[in-house]
């Protein structure tokens, strides 16, 4: 009953969040909307008791990545009127595949009273089940394997995202650190004995 | 009077009153650490600090200095600026105190006190304290400022950076004890001060630490507020209770930083004498006031910090969080699989 | 402890993609703290170092008797993956070597190094899929490699307007694949390729056929083939001829692993749906990479319009779907590669500081100029002409035989006039060299032992042309 009252208040807010990110026309209010969006997708998660994914998904997308959407959001002077002078003319475009999306997720909806259950029920885990601890024993022995190449994966694009954009221009002046550090009194400062001068 | 205590009996009301409890008691912390840092400030500067507010019998001149100074900023009018984006302006102290307030659920304050005894605590912790960040920048974009925008890019470059060694960190710490739940990691370091967590994971704590301060954004690490630079960064425009606001989610953010490095690497609630001493000396038996001396201990050492180090330079923090802080984790992480796999340290045991 | 020894031996065929991934974060750290501006030559030497040692772990691990599946299905080790990856590990050693003098023109950062190293781990990791996740990360890696090397020379419009293309076109082809995946995971409800083939029903359902279409586009995006070819001349063009050398030669085994695993192994039992398919994608490439090519002006354009036509014999050979097509594709693979790789060697070779070489103008009278590498072209152009007695002859004859077998007797047909009309535009090159007036163009840069390396290359060519059983032998055992 709880359960039921949370999930529909989570999932109101999750709706107006989302619409809230498509249709404010302040980009930084977009890019908060979508947090929230986020948010409540992880509350919503954890309803159906997949902490691990909800609080990964707070983790790396609210802590993380909007973060640095909000960062470039806020510092790019964006120009809505700009962006949205083609909105009229691919319009067609959006309610056509928004068509396409609600007829799919009818079909989902009414799949089982037609009789053709894909998800055959599902079976409800112990209550000592923890599905962080699950998650990490599949994923170090069964996908050891793909997990690490995803590893590499990952290394690739920071490789590759650093040689393309850094440049080292020209005549830069840079500390070096360990120099400063390594200075000893003697390099700087010279003692000069000066003989004092007798007076004529 | 039995209805009553039936209706006390229901574990939401009593969730709810544990955590009005410890809310309320972090509040009152803030309050006194506050004093206690002026406090302690003062002594390092040769001066007495606040010594005019109140006094307990004569003793402890200065003691409510920081009931006089929320009073004041209660009754002080919280000024908007004209061209701030209202509804934002006055969300983001609030967006910035909830998480600070609302990690301490999961932290273990004694061997059964633990609001919510959650298995992924640890990532809840991190979670949760990566979210406070998004009180920093809207604070800062609100108030439609320079100096308040400079602040928020800095403190958000900032805790991003400080935030992955930080996560190493305690990457280093789930190694050690196998579990994600912190009552579990305090308890695994059961077996006096020889066994906890700093020992072994040495480099791990003092990259733990370095980030705490610079994930509360304070001295040295401050650039966000930066008072001779930037005024004072995100909050410039904030006044009144708001600026309150801002202040206690600080001070609760030191607070449990403090309380966490206790948690992961100081044994927590764990008597450092455990193991020394018979099991039944009250010396040697686990409790929260061994969590409070630990917090004690590491807000002093805030203070300390903040009265002797000048401010470092953005660039230079920028440096220290990503080619020096991350790497050691790295590093550290590599050696303790090493040593696990030989049976050394905190794995002797199960090897 | 665990038992170490016991674990090892349960892992140890995937030693080889262990070595790489180690080796490359290795020579990446070395880069950075000792390499980069100080020694700019340092991490080329190393990753041909890496390469070398590589060779011999690949060999020593890789080679396991029959099929060896590891982590749960998700590698394969077997015969197939060995020569695959030996032979995609000499063809980018080689291509380093040549790439060499070009890269220290133009002081290119060691990073350029690390990425051909991880594109040689995605192609191993290709090689070796069991598992449609482990075939989507090998692409993905491979792919992420190349659109980086594609933009590496930052300054070029050209370049860019490249790697923007590749990337554009590669990321539609990855999620073409993806999505193809997709479906013939949700069909069959297996990620692991063996499981794939055993749950196949014999009459493919219309989803399945979608998926299949899919996962050909995909493939035939990956390879160049027409009509997914829009990016090949774009690409071959406008990028570094360095990068172009890499491009056109050790990835095409990556993605004759992506065909030969995806289709051959996983869908081998609705072969009808995608043979029908291969078979226009690869006529078509036939037609229209042999007739666009003539037009060229641009060695590197031509090359990629060969390209183009070559990736349609290789079709060819998979549209049979019988063990003999296959080898006959892995066969014109090795040999169409080692003669591209000779061709493009020449183009670096030639160049020099403000002086590409990559016009077909570039090429008149060097003969008079610099005969030894003129050879070295000609018997290049002759082999991928497929002019006996080079080997490129004997990769076409294996291909019409293995069609005559399932008596494919009209692709034959399309297959041997293809050849005809490009044969015209490789000995045209050949024309230009040696009986046409030498403009004064200078001469290239390189170094003796370069030109030595490209010899071997060249008489290699020759010299499996000659003896040709022993490499088609080969083919034939590791696909039997």
């Amino acid at each position: 009953m709880l359960v039921m009252i949370l999930f529909y208040a989570f999932s109101a807010v999750l709706i107006a969040a989302a619409l809230g990110v498509i249709t404010t026309r302040n980009p930084v209010y977009s890019a908060l909307c979508l947090v929230l969006a986020f948010f409540t997708s992880a509350c919503i998660w954890i309803l159906i008791e997949a902490e691990f994914l909800a609080i990964v998904l707070v983790l790396v997308y609210v802590g993380a990545v909007m973060v640095l959407f909000l960062f470039v959001v806020m510092m790019l002077d964006i120009n809505v009127e700009e962006l949205r002078s083609g909105f009229t003319r691919y319009a067609w475009l959006g309610w056509l595949t928004a068509f396409v999306v609600i007829l799919e997720l009818v079909g989902v909806l009414a799949a089982r009273r037609l009789g053709v259950d894909a998800t055959q029920g599902t079976v409800p885990v112990p209550a000592d089940y923890s599905n962080t601890h699950e998650l990490g024993t599949v994923l170090y022995t069964q996908y050891v394997y793909a997990f690490e190449l995803a590893a590499v994966l990952l290394l690739v694009a920071i490789v590759a995202a650093i040689a393309l954009t850094m440049r080292r221009r020209q005549g830069l002046k840079v500390q070096d650190i360990s120099a400063q550090v390594a200075v000893r009194r003697e390099d700087r400062v010279r003692l000069v004995r000066i003989e004092p001068e007798k007076r004529p | 009077m039995q209805p009553i205590f039936d209706l006390l009996a229901l574990p939401v009301v009593q969730t709810t009153i544990w955590i009005l409890v410890v809310t309320v008691s972090v509040i009152l912390a803030v309050a006194f650490s506050v004093l206690f840092e002026r406090k302690i400030i003062g002594w390092m500067q040769l001066r007495k600090g606040p010594n005019r507010v109140g006094s307990i019998f004569g003793f402890w001149p200065g003691v409510f200095q920081a009931f006089a100074d929320v009073l004041k900023l209660l009754i002080k009018e919280v000024v908007v600026p004209a061209q701030a984006n209202k509804v934002m302006f006055a969300l983001a102290p609030i967006i910035a105190l909830v998480p600070a307030l609302a990690t301490w659920a999961v932290v273990p304050l004694s061997p059964d006190l633990v609001i919510a005894n959650i298995d992924a605590g640890l990532l809840y912790v991190l979670a949760l304290t990566s979210t406070g960040i998004y009180g920093v920048i809207i604070a800062g974009w609100a108030a439609n400022s320079k100096y308040a925008m400079l602040g928020a890019m800095r403190s958000a470059a900032q805790m991003v950076a400080y935030e992955i060694a930080m996560g190493f960190a305690l990457v280093g710490v789930v190694m050690a004890s196998g579990s994600l739940n912190l009552g579990a990691i305090v308890q695994q370091q059961a077996g006096g001060m020889l066994t906890w967590n700093i020992i072994w994971l040495f480099p791990l704590a003092l990259v733990y630490i370095i980030s705490g301060v610079a994930e509360t954004n304070r001295l040295p690490f401050d650039v966000a507020e930066g008072e001779s630079e930037i005024v004072a960064g995100f909050h410039v425009e904030y006044s009144g209770i708001a600026f309150a606001l801002f202040f206690l989610a600080e001070y609760a953010n030191m607070l449990l930083i403090s309380a966490l490095t206790a948690v992961f690497f100081f044994g927590g609630w764990l008597s450092p004498f455990d193991g020394y001493l018979p099991a039944d000396n009250w010396l040697a038996r686990p409790g929260f006031p061994w969590l409070g001396i630990k917090i004690s201990a590491f807000m002093f050492f805030y203070f300390w910090l903040r009265a002797t180090y000048p401010r470092y330079r953005y660039d230079q923090i920028m440096r220290l969080g990503w080619k020096v802080l991350i790497p050691i984790t790295l590093v550290w992480i590599a050696v303790e699989g090493v040593m696990a796999h030989f049976g050394v340290g905190p794995w002797r045991a199960a090897g | 402890m665990p038992d170490t020894q016991n674990w090892w031996s349960t892992i140890a065929p995937a030693a080889p993609e262990m070595y790489l991934a180690t080796v490359i974060c290795v020579i990446l750290l070395i880069d950075v703290f000792a390499g980069g501006s100080r020694r700019p030559r340092l991490t080329g030497t190393l990753t041909l170092i890496a390469l070398a040692v590589g060779a011999w772990v690949t060999l020593e691990y890789g080679s396991v008797g029959g099929r060896t599946p590891l982590f749960g299905g998700l590698y394969i080790a077997d015969p197939l993956a060995l020569v695959l990856k030996l032979s995609a590990l000499l063809y980018v050693a080689v291509a380093l070597l040549y790439s060499r003098p070009a890269l220290a023109r133009r002081g290119t950062g060691g990073e350029y190094h690390v990425l051909a190293l991880t594109a040689l781990l995605g192609i191993y990791v290709l090689a070796s899929a069991g598992n449609l996740l482990s075939l989507y990360i090998g692409v993905e890696l491979l792919a992420l490699s190349l659109y980086a090397m594609i933009a590496f020379d930052r300054e070029s419009p050209v370049s860019a307007e490249a790697a923007m293309k590749y990337f554009v076109l590669g990321s539609i082809a990855s999620g073409m694949l993806l999505y193809g995946i997709s479906l013939v995971y949700g069909l069959t409800g297996t990620l692991a390729l063996d499981e794939v083939a055993l749950r196949l029903t014999a009459e493919p359902s219309l989803g399945m056929v979608a998926g299949v279409a899919f996962v050909v586009v995909a493939i035939a995006f990956k390879f160049g083939a027409v009509p997914f070819h829009m990016w090949v001349p774009d690409v071959y063009h406008g990028a570094p001829t360095t990068v172009t050398l890499f491009l056109s030669t050790a990835p095409k085994f990556a993605y004759f692993a992506l065909a030969y695993r995806l289709l051959s192994q996983g869908l081998d039992g609705i072969s009808p749906t995608w043979t029908q398919m291969l078979a226009i994608i690869g006529v078509l490439s036939l037609i229209v990479g042999n007739v666009f090519a003539i037009a060229q002006a641009n060695l590197k354009r031509m090359l990629a319009y060969s390209a183009i036509a070559n990736v349609g014999f290789i079709l060819l050979g998979f549209t049979t779907g019988t063990a003999a097509g296959y080898s006959a594709a892995l066969y014109y693979t090795i040999v169409y590669v080692l003669a591209t790789l000779g061709a493009f060697g020449v183009i670096l070779l030639a160049s020099r500081r403000g002086f590409e070489a990559d016009e077909l103008e570039d090429y008149k009278g060097l003969q008079a100029r610099d005969p030894m590498l003129a050879l070295w072209m000609m018997m290049m152009m002759f082999s991928t002409a497929g002019v006996p007695p080079f080997v490129g002859f004997w990769a076409k004859l294996a291909i019409f035989e293995a069609l005559w077998q399932v008596g494919a007797v009209w692709l034959i047909v399309i297959g041997a006039l293809a050849a005809v009309v490009g044969a015209f535009y490789y000995i045209r090159v050949v024309k230009l060299m040696y009986f046409d007036d030498a403009p004064s163009a200078p001469r290239g840069e390189a170094s003796g032992a370069l030109r030595l390396v490209l010899g071997v290359n060249a008489l290699a060519t020759l010299a499996l042309g000659v003896v040709p059983a022993s490499l088609f032998d080969l083919c034939k055992a590791v696909l039997g």
